[in-house]
């Protein structure tokens, strides 16, 4: 009996620590880890006892890369509980900020994480030695969504701007400005983005999956809308915990989000996928005409289920944020006031947005004084790690006679397809793969 | 000037958001120009590429919390010339210290199922309790501009020029309008380590100290005025237990008004 494990002790180019174990007994995969040893770090427990208030500026804490997700999940979730709406430019304005962040986080991943998997280079770093421009363009698109957020609240990591109710501060007409100017260069750059991903080599991959995204009636999802999937999933945001539910494995410190089999309450339910690809299946027709123009003509169909390709979908949907950012800068007018008047009471609220990687959802029970009593949060990874493993372990049976340095490689390749954020999902990863 | 060869720079995480290793990333017009005058020698959010040690200048973020971090951090340091910790989490503890307070097995019931598969430690702590730190940065997140800084002076062999007053003189030489005085805002500002720009009194709200205390705080002091300001115990008590909770004078002055 021959058997082999790939394993890949500390993964690179995610955001977090992560492993990989993959073991192979003749030429059948028999096993298959992606394992989380980022430690974790308990936000949902010293939440309790925290005012209700805090929930943004904790919860950006979470992940270093995507504080807009947390921050917007946190707020809706506390504007829910309070019965506040916030609409009109303060609505625009969330909108706006989130785009930043799309633009930042894609472009981080396509050039700086993704794209040397297709290349063959260790990092854009030593693939800047000879696509200089290329690298270059990735760096500057990625800092106009850093100059969004940092406009809109502070700083780029960890803004400081962003309350229940809405901003501390709001920016004048004029303060906007210079922010178009870089964003039609960032279109522009966004668009060649599209173009070019669409050049790369794509192993032939086509699976069957389950996408969970937000639906709204009139827009590309950020902030609101129904959980909704492919195979009849439609939901109000508030009924998250009737269909999904989180297990613990003992390979991973991050919980492993399933849809439960309805009218069971056991642990076996359907994996699902969340992020780019779910977004774009479920909702191409939101896209603006722009993004969908360029998709089509990069070759991508409304309907794409090659996991390797969500690199030209991520690229669809930078595009798409530059559009969306801009609009909403035209149309700007400032609001008479920078936040909605908030006043706690006692009551439950549910918050689930967009965040790059998929849905991120919150949970908080709060006291008549808004002090939290409980909180629940399931950011995308954990929602998206059993995926990754299914894809792991039908990549692997298809390939497996491949020398064992490519298929590493190839695996890895497989994981970051998700842009798997691991320090989220241990608020995740360890990968080893063996063949016996 | 020429070099015999370009130092190694390694970056390591412990427990952390990956935020202050993300600020390298986030030096958009600087990144390649490091890049040239560094060899990246390990940098796994960045590479896959790991050259062996020992490194000229380590730069470690996340705080330690498992039994394997601690001897990892041992072995960070024997491989590495100079080590720099960067961020809230290496020199604080971070958010994560919430812990040091609580009774961490009814943390880790609350959040996972099967709290048998969990291996963590009773306390989260800063670097500098393990293994001797040569510089450390502050701020949850550091500010990139700083970090520049820090790796620009190691390679021209000079202290880094971080200074170590209050968000306050930052406020002054912005021109903001104290938030505390004008609109009796309760601002961490007079205590906190200056580094961020001052931002917050610039969007109209207080300080809330991710920066950390500055060199001599009088924490006492700014306790007192935020009492007349009408904070209550509770909210004092949670403003220093914040992303810097287990830096000594934070965490001695959150012990006065703990019940």
């Amino acid at each position: 009996m021959k058997s082999r494990t790939i394993k890949v002790d500390y993964l690179a180019r995610v955001e977090g620590e992560g492993a990989l174990y993959v073991k192979i007994k003749n030429t059948t995969v028999v096993d298959v880890k992606l394992k989380i040893f980022e430690p974790p770090r308990f936000f949902e427990a010293f939440l309790r006892g925290r005012a209700f208030t805090e929930a943004p500026d904790i919860t950006a804490r979470i992940c270093g890369i995507c504080p807009i997700a947390y921050q917007m999940s946190a707020v809706h979730a506390m504007e829910d509980a309070l019965g506040v709406v916030v609409d009109g430019q303060l609505r625009a304005l969330r909108r706006l900020i989130y785009c930043g962040e799309w633009i930042e986080s894609h472009s981080l991943h396509v050039y700086m994480l993704h794209a040397p998997d297709f290349l063959g280079y260790e990092s854009a770093i030593h693939m800047a030695r000879d696509y200089p421009e290329i690298v270059q363009r990735g760096l500057q698109l990625k800092k106009v969504g850093n100059e969004i957020v940092t406009h809109l609240g502070g700083r780029e990591i960890h803004p400081i701007n962003v309350r229940v109710g809405g901003f501390y501060k709001v920016p004048t007409k004029q303060e906007l400005k210079p922010l178009a100017e870089r964003l039609k260069w960032a279109r522009n750059a966004a668009f060649e983005t599209v173009r070019w991903t669409a050049t790369l080599p794509f192993p032939e991959f086509e699976q069957d999956y389950e996408f969970v995204a937000l639906q709204h009636p009139e827009e590309y999802p950020f902030n609101e809308g129904r959980l909704v999937s492919n195979k009849g999933l439609d939901i109000a945001i508030r009924n998250y915990d009737d269909y999904f539910v989180e297990e613990h494995v003992p390979h991973s410190n991050a919980l492993h989000s399933v849809l439960k089999e309805q009218g069971s309450d056991n642990l076996t339910g359907r994996p699902y996928l969340v992020g780019p690809l779910a977004r774009y299946n479920l909702n191409f027709h939101r896209l603006s005409p722009l993004a969908q123009d360029a998709a089509r003509s990069a070759g991508l169909s409304p309907v794409c289920r090659n996991p390797f390709q969500s690199i030209i979908v991520r690229s669809v949907e930078i595009l798409y944020a530059c559009d969306e950012a801009l609009r909403i800068i035209q149309e700007y007018e400032p609001p008479e006031k920078p936040a909605v008047e908030v006043q706690p009471r006692a009551a439950t609220g549910y918050g689930c947005t967009e965040a790059p990687r998929g849905i991120l959802y919150h949970r908080y029970r709060i006291d008549d004084d808004g002090t939290i009593l409980d909180a629940k949060i399931v950011p995308p990874t954990s929602q998206n790690q059993k995926i990754i493993e299914r894809d792991l372990y039908q990549f692997v049976s298809k390939n497996i006679e491949l020398p064992k340095q490519k298929l590493t490689q190839q695996c890895e390749q497989t994981i970051r397809n998700y842009d798997p954020c691991i320090s989220c999902a241990t608020h995740f990863l360890k990968l080893n793969i063996e063949q016996e | 000037m020429t070099r015999k060869r370009k130092p190694k720079l390694a970056v390591w995480k412990f427990a952390s958001c990956d935020g202050c290793q993300l600020s390298l990333l986030d030096c958009e017009d600087e990144l390649l120009t490091v890049a040239d005058e560094v060899e990246i020698a390990y940098f796994l959010e960045a590479s896959r590429a790991v050259v062996k040690g020992p490194y000229d200048l380590s730069l470690v973020e996340g705080s330690i919390t498992t039994p394997l971090d601690i001897r990892r951090i041992q072995q960070v340091r024997q491989a590495s010339k100079f080590l720099v910790t960067i961020g809230a989490c290496a020199t604080a503890g971070g958010i994560q210290a919430l812990r040091n307070f609580k009774d961490i097995n009814e943390f880790i019931s609350v959040v996972y199922a099967r709290p048998e598969y969990i291996e963590t430690l009773d306390k989260s702590t800063p670097i500098a309790n393990h293994v001797f730190v040569d510089f450390e940065l502050r701020g949850c997140p550091i500010n990139k501009k700083q970090l520049v800084e820090v790796i620009s002076a190691f390679l021209q062999e000079r202290k880094p020029n971080t200074p170590a007053h209050s968000v306050c003189i930052e406020c002054k030489l912005r021109g903001t309008v104290c938030v505390m005085v004008a609109h009796g805002t309760p601002c961490l500002g007079p205590i906190t380590h200056t580094g961020c720009g001052a931002i917050c009194p610039a969007y109209y709200r207080g300080c809330y100290g991710c920066f950390g205390p500055m060199e001599t705080p009088n924490t006492a002091s700014l306790s007192a005025w935020w009492s007349r300001l009408g904070a209550k115990e509770q909210d004092i008590l949670r403003v220093f237990r914040g992303f810097n909770a287990y830096a000594e004078a934070f965490r001695k002055e959150s012990e006065v008004h703990e019940k």
